[in-house]
Order: C-alpha cells, then structure tokens, then sequence
C-alpha cells in the first residue's frame, strides 16, 4: 500500500484555512477589530499578535493591522476572548445580513 | 532452534524476532509472564525497544496508536477486562489503519469475575475492524505473531493473535524459534507508508462530517462513509494477502499451509466438527476415537476469523452431511457466533441447493469449566446420525445444575 493510499484511508488534514471548505458559512458571531485599540496598530510595531496567534484555524494575517479571513473565519471567539486591548467585538452575523 | 517453552514465551519471542520497536503494556492474567518476558528481554539488552509501563490497558494502546503513528512498529497484549478497556481505542485504532499486532490470551469476561479460559473476550471484539487469528498451538502462536506483523504492516490493519489462556500460554511445549536471519528475510524493517513529520504538520483521523469535503488545497478528501467502506474492502483483502504471506512464510521456513482453516480426516466425513483454537486439537482426538468405531467424522479449525473467509469456509463445509460447532463464547441471546457466521457463509452459497448441511451449535468450557473428553465424545457421537439433534438452540455442555 502506497503512502499516498495510506492517507486517502483516514480523515488526514494539514494545518491551514479551508479544511472542510469555506467555512466562513458556519459562523454566528463575527469577529469585527477596532485597528484605533490594536496594540500594534497603535504603536506601529509588532508587538503582540496575540489574535493570529490563538486563531485555531490561521485565519487572521500577521499583518498591521491584522486581517481576518471571513471565507474560513467559523466565529469561535478565541480573538475576541484573548485580545488585550479589547479591539475584537463579536457582533450577530444576522446585523450583517440586514446590512448586505 | 527447538526449545520447550510456554506459550506465553513463545509470543515474546515472536515479538523478539519482529524486531518491535515499541512495546506498551498492563499486566493481566493470563496475558502476564507474556509482558514480563518482553520486559526481561528489553532491561537486558536482548530486545532494542521503548517498553512503555502504563497504568491501563486503554493507555496501553493509546501508546501503541501515538507510536505506530509516529513510524515505530509497535505491540501490546492483553486478556479479558483489560481487553475490554481498550475497547474504545481498539476501535480507533482500526478507524486510523495502524498496522499494530496485539496478543489476546483468551479468558473469560466478568462479571462475575474469572481468570480462566474461554473466548468471549476477543469475540466480544469481532465487529471492531481489527483481523482476528487464532492458534491452536505453540508453534502457531509464534508463527503466528511473525504473520500477524506481515499482514497488518501489508494492508494497514491491525491484527490480534488469540489463544488460549492457561491451556497454551501456561503450558510448556516444544516449537521451532525461526533463527533471526530468516525472520529479517521474511519480514524486513517496518517502513511506515506515512508517519508524522514534524517537519510537515497534519492532523491525523479529525473529525468528518456526513459529507465528503474539500481540504486546504481545495481537494475533495473522503468522508466518514467512504473512509469505512475503504476499511471494509481492505478487511476482505486481507484473505489473499494472508495466503501470500502464508506461502511466503513456508518458503522460508517450511511450515504453513494453512492459512484460514486446519481441517483433519474431513475428506470423506459425513460430519464435521469445527471450532476455534486449541479446542479443536482436543477434538482430534475425539475423532479418531469415532473413526475407531467406523463413524466418518472430522474436525476442521478457524484460524482467520476476521475477516471471516466465508467462500473457503463454504467450500469446504458445505459437502457434508452436518457440522458441529463446539464454542466457548456466545452471543447472549442468540448463539454462538462461529455457527451464525458458518450458517451465513452456507445460506448465501447454497440456499438454491437440494442439499445443505445441518448445524449444530455447542456451548462449552466457560469461565474455564473443564471440557472432559468423554463429554465430547458424547456429544458429538449423538450429533453424527441424521437423527440427532438439531435447531438453533444452544445445547451447554458440562453444566451441574442441582436442586
């Protein structure tokens, strides 16, 4: 049996976006920063990434400011619960919906 | 090299010989002086090995899984509860296709509690995705274990070598040790088809959904269903691959032959007893004692079980006037499950047939209630005739029922 094969026989993902398509669709809350309260945004520097970092799925850029990927972004909270600077709010996907 | 050992030591060296790498393991009885050998063998440099003590038989396997995973061929054994505390795990471990190889050292299941002998342990594990092997004797526990590493390593599912505790483990009996030059022919260095790679992060067996779904690539990956189906398939497989090895195997050590059932004087029986392991050493005899008295009669093992080689079993079962299937575990509820399986294998292949054989079901030696011979003889003298009894009902041998 080929190493290939192998992995085509068990439920095998690698760490990145789009495991299990656009997910985005999944999510209740969404996550929406404030780049004014951002550590790094406000000092120009990259000090904390604490978001990109705790971000199980790898959503959110190491960028100034962070980015997030509302394609993949499940709405978990994770960024909300772990920012420092309470930038991220979660806010009802369906306020969105009225908006769009 | 002829040695006279236990049954017990004759896994051990089996392991030995297959050069595990990785041995993870809870003391039980009867399964003990098994992992006590291993253990002896790795303290004193005889084995090159990570003996992993845990404290329970689930994180026995849990070990065996993480270290199978990470490329590392790995063994366990075990008995009764503890057989049943892995339970879980023995169900992921098939579910994630490792090719592990686990000794069950058949003994009953409590409660109430006993350390005695029968089968209900591993049967209990039947529909658990895991091949199970059954060895009548020494030689086959350690020829066995050396074929079990083979077939799981060739179609990615793990494999539990069964036999029977107190009757083979603790006995002493002569066997061949296959010398080590010969093993490493037959069965070379485990090269994983895929382990873990720090170097390329993957999670392995996450959660699926109903559906089949993309990966980060944008791929379609299987879902839950096909992943099962594939497991299926390759289960059914394994009964060519187990011939291959098998011939393999005897081209280099000159035994085998055997791979799914060990039949004796059934070429021209009328009536055929069958049952798994030891047991139906125990029946040669008892055969050849009717044989004496002109009755044709014979007794055929199951050694591959899971998956069940319904078509070979069939094939040779079907010819005869009727089977006598002698069990020590049952179903509750039902019967035991050797004859449903048989009755099955039989029903597809000749339900348009003017002919098919009677099956008879006997449920026997539980809890480690002795079989005496005289008994089998009994019983399966008054199942040869036409006459005899028949139905689906269980019929108990040895119980001393008293008012």
């Amino acid at each position: 049996m080929k190493g290939k094969d192998y992995c085509s026989r068990i439920s095998f993902s690698e760490g990145g976006p789009g495991d299990a398509g656009k997910t985005g669709s999944w999510r209740v809350l969404r996550p929406v920063m404030d780049p004014q309260i951002c550590t790094p945004a406000k000092r120009n520097a990259p000090s904390c990434y604490i978001c990109w970092l705790y971000c199980p799925d790898g959503v959110i850029s190491r960028t100034i400011p962070p980015k997030i990927d509302y394609q993949y972004c499940k709405g978990c909270g994770i960024c909300a619960q772990e920012c420092p600077t309470k930038a991220i709010v979660m806010v009802e996907e369906s306020s969105f919906l009225k908006k769009e | 090299m002829q040695v006279i050992e236990s049954g017990n030591v004759a896994a051990a060296l089996g392991v030995k010989l297959a050069r595990v790498q990785v041995v993870a393991a809870y003391p039980i009885t009867p399964q003990t002086p098994l992992t006590e050998k291993l253990s002896e063998l790795i303290e004193g440099g005889d084995m090159e090995a990570e003996y992993v003590p845990v404290e329970s038989e689930h994180s026995a396997l849990a070990i065996c899984i993480a270290a199978t995973s990470a490329g590392a061929r790995s063994f366990t054994a075990t008995s009764a509860n503890g057989l049943l505390y892995m339970h879980e795990q023995i169900q992921w471990a098939a579910g994630a296709r490792l090719p592990l190889v686990m000794c069950v050292v058949n003994r009953g299941v409590g409660a109430p509690w006993t350390v005695w002998n029968d089968h209900q342990d591993s049967i209990s594990q039947r529909d658990t995705g895991w091949i199970q092997l059954y060895a009548n004797d020494h030689q086959q526990i350690i020829d066995t274990t050396l074929k079990a590493f083979a077939l799981a390593e060739e179609v990615m599912v793990p494999v539990m070598v069964c036999y029977d505790g107190y009757l083979l483990s603790h006995t002493y009996m002569p066997f061949d040790v296959p010398d080590r030059e010969l093993v490493d022919k037959f069965l070379p260095p485990y090269k994983p088809a895929y382990s873990l790679d720090p170097m390329r992060p993957a999670n392995l067996n996450t959660v699926t959904l109903p559906d089949v779904r993309r990966d980060i690539r944008g791929d379609m990956t299987h879902g839950y269903m096909e992943i099962r189906h594939l497991l299926q398939q390759d289960m059914l497989d394994a009964i060519p691959a187990l011939k291959d090895i098998d011939e393999r195997f005897k081209a280099v050590f000159g035994r085998g032959g055997n791979p799914y059932i060990e039949p004796y004087r059934c070429e021209d029986a009328d009536y055929v007893a069958v049952s798994l392991g030891s047991l139906s050493y125990h029946l040669r005899d008892v055969v050849d004692m009717l044989r004496d008295e002109g009755i044709k009669v014979g007794v055929t093992s199951v050694h591959l079980y899971r998956p069940f080689p319904a078509e070979i079993i069939a094939d040779a079962l079907k010819g005869h006037r009727g089977l006598i299937v002698f069990e020590k575990a049952l179903s509750y509820g039902y019967q035991g499950t050797l004859a449903s399986d048989i009755k099955s294998a039989l029903y597809s292949r000749t339900w348009d047939q003017p002919h098919r054989p009677f099956v008879i079901n006997y449920i026997l030696g539980l809890g480690g209630r002795e079989i005496a011979t005289p008994d089998l003889y009994k019983a399966l003298k008054e199942s040869c005739t036409p006459d005899g009894p028949k139905g689906e009902e269980t019929r108990w041998i040895g119980l001393k029922f008293f008012e």
